[in-house]
């Protein structure tokens, strides 16, 4: 499974005064079992981008290529060769809060909705209901009476479960995200992290995630594509593209604290490797620099001392 | 996806044109009077003279055609069902005939004119809310209602939902159009041929809909008793609407077109 794009182009409106350039020119190839982060600044083309990743839009000009097929295949107006409704399966889009697009009676329900989309048997859709509710981490003992809940009557963190839970259970191969953690509270963010890592590990998704927040994206992907005025200005290994928090800075984002703490470190002198990303990593490093004996045993202790203090 | 787009009316272009400078009671009141008149005309020297106060207005307010003309678009079948209604369901001198149905001169008189009087008419309606930003069309309606007071219309709180439900209208356009397409990604199906599938198609998308609605009149409502809003009494304005010259030369030019269609109709002759 793979998505690619060639100078993917949209342009809002064309033709007329307020025409808008959304994506310029983008392209980029995201590989089975990849993870990875696409960034910017607000009206950066983010949203537009991923749109294109199962064809609910038509690029202004430029290809989408899904597994090497062309999804627009002719420039103009001309038949539509690609099967969007199974493009669609292949990619699953998770826009911005997903519980708003809840409508059924039930939660089983809800999530049924694309398995019976697409005409399968009841049975069939009671296993991929029942499934899709296990990879949002909702154990099997409690799914049942979960399913008979109203989606409406469950909290904030629940309800995008049951939304992600709904897009899986069309079984897609790639997952693609807008903003997965945006308006939850700590614990409900860090319980979708962990879910959205298990999704990758454990069921071998590709990972596509949008945001803003580089703590998420530190912790979730293996690669960032950022994206500036509709441009793809960078796209490199996570470690590499925070490596530079200046540069990141300039385009109004942020480096992830962890990171902003291993600079300032070695700022000021301490021999620590600026590239790690988890808090738990950059432990182990500031545990093994300390250890090493530069604060402590060297004669001009002071200076050393001065610089953890301060931090 | 594209039916949210062309939709016109209610639109506001932004511009610094005569028409946009007007003052919106001025405007509202010239729409009104030229929908009056419209229905005066029965003839094709008075349809002359709307279609080129019309054509003038639309002129002078630096709209572009292709925008009017586009927002025409979704009420293409309600004007051939008109026309096509009046050609063969009006009695008179046969023009031709199509199996069992008649189509007649006066017909075809009646169904163009039918046709002509719903463009003005449109194009007049979409002029004034492309022209005219919300704030200012609701003020002007508030200023015009206010003398009805008196027999207990709330003008005031009239005018508010107006704005209000103006202003709302490009944000569950785009909120409809969002959850469409997070519905599609779950395989719905709003293109379907079969009418009693797309009828189907509309719960997802109009259930999540009204949710955000109300979900949003909650908040607005707080939003503004947190400010303090307690309805028209004793409100002031920041822009007292102005009337000029300009009023003036708009209000004669439309009485002179009135007087025209009127006087073409009820002269002697």
């Amino acid at each position: 499974m793979s998505i690619e794009t060639v100078d993917l182009t949209h342009v809002y409106m064309p033709g007329t005064e307020r025409a808008v350039v959304a994506v310029d020119r983008v392209s980029l190839r995201i590989d089975d079992g990849e993870t990875v982060g696409i960034m910017g600044p607000t009206g950066s083309g983010k949203s537009t981008l991923i749109q294109h990743f199962n064809g609910l839009l038509r690029p202004t000009s430029g290809r989408v290529l899904i597994d090497g097929e062309d999804l627009w295949p002719r420039e103009k107006d001309g038949p539509r060769t690609a099967d969007l409704h199974k493009v669609r399966r292949k990619v699953g889009l998770i826009f911005q809060f997903p519980e708003h697009q809840l409508f059924e009676e039930s939660v089983y329900d809800d999530i049924a909705f694309g398995p019976r989309n697409l005409g399968l048997p009841e049975e069939e859709v009671r296993r991929r209901v029942t499934v899709a509710l296990r990879m949002v981490g909702v154990p099997e003992d409690e799914a049942e009476a979960l399913g008979r809940r109203s989606p409406f009557s469950l909290s904030g963190g629940q309800m995008r479960r049951v939304a992600i839970a709904g897009v899986l259970a069309m079984r897609p191969a790639t997952l693609v995200l807008d903003e997965p953690t945006a308006g939850l509270d700590p614990r409900g963010r860090l319980e979708l992290l962990e879910t959205l890592s298990r999704l990758h590990r454990r069921w071998g998704l590709t990972l596509v995630v949008v945001s803003h927040n580089m703590e998420d994206l530190a912790a979730l992907v293996d690669r960032v594509i950022i994206l500036d005025q509709g441009r793809l200005i960078l796209d490199g290994p996570t470690r590499e593209v925070f490596r530079d928090p200046e540069s990141l800075r300039r385009l109004g984002l942020d480096a992830p604290p962890v990171v902003a703490l291993m600079h300032a470190l070695a700022a000021r002198g301490a021999q620590v490797d600026v590239s790690r990303l988890s808090p738990r990593e950059a432990a182990e490093e500031i545990d093994q620099w300390i250890r090493a004996g530069r604060p402590r045993r060297a004669g001009s202790g002071r200076e050393g001392d001065a610089g953890l203090v301060h931090v | 996806m594209s039916m949210f787009r062309d939709i016109t009316i209610g639109q506001y272009l932004s511009g610094s044109s005569v028409v946009h400078r007007l003052d919106p009671r001025t405007k509202i009141t010239i729409v009104g009077v030229f929908m009056v008149v419209l229905f005066a005309a029965t003839d094709a020297a008075a349809y002359a003279t709307l279609t080129a106060f019309t054509v003038l207005a639309v002129h002078l307010a630096r709209v572009p055609a292709r925008m009017l003309l586009r927002g025409l678009r979704p009420v293409l079948i309600l004007l051939v069902l008109t026309f096509t209604l009046q050609l063969f369901l009006t009695p008179g001198r046969t023009m031709f005939t199509l199996g069992p149905l008649v189509a007649s001169w006066e017909g075809l008189r009646m169904g163009l004119f039918m046709v002509a009087r719903l463009l003005l008419l449109l194009v007049m309606a979409s002029l004034l809310t492309l022209t005219t930003s919300p704030v200012s069309l609701t003020d002007g309606l508030e200023s015009i209602l206010a003398p009805f007071r008196v027999v207990g219309l709330p003008a005031h709180e009239l005018a508010m939902m107006m704005t209000i439900a103006l202003r709302f209208i490009p944000t569950l356009m785009e909120e409809a159009d969002k959850i469409m397409k997070a519905q599609m990604a779950r395989g719905a199906d709003f293109e379907s041929r079969s009418l009693s599938r797309r009828i189907r198609s509309l719960v997802p998308l109009l259930v999540p809909l009204f949710v955000s609605a109300f979900r949003r009149a909650d908040e607005l409502a707080t939003a503004m008793e947190a400010r303090c809003y307690r309805g028209g009494r004793h409100r002031t304005r920041l822009n007292r609407l102005r009337a000029t010259a300009l009023d003036a030369a708009a209000a004669a030019l439309t009485g002179f077109m009135a007087a025209v269609v009127i006087g073409l109709r009820w002269w002697p002759g």
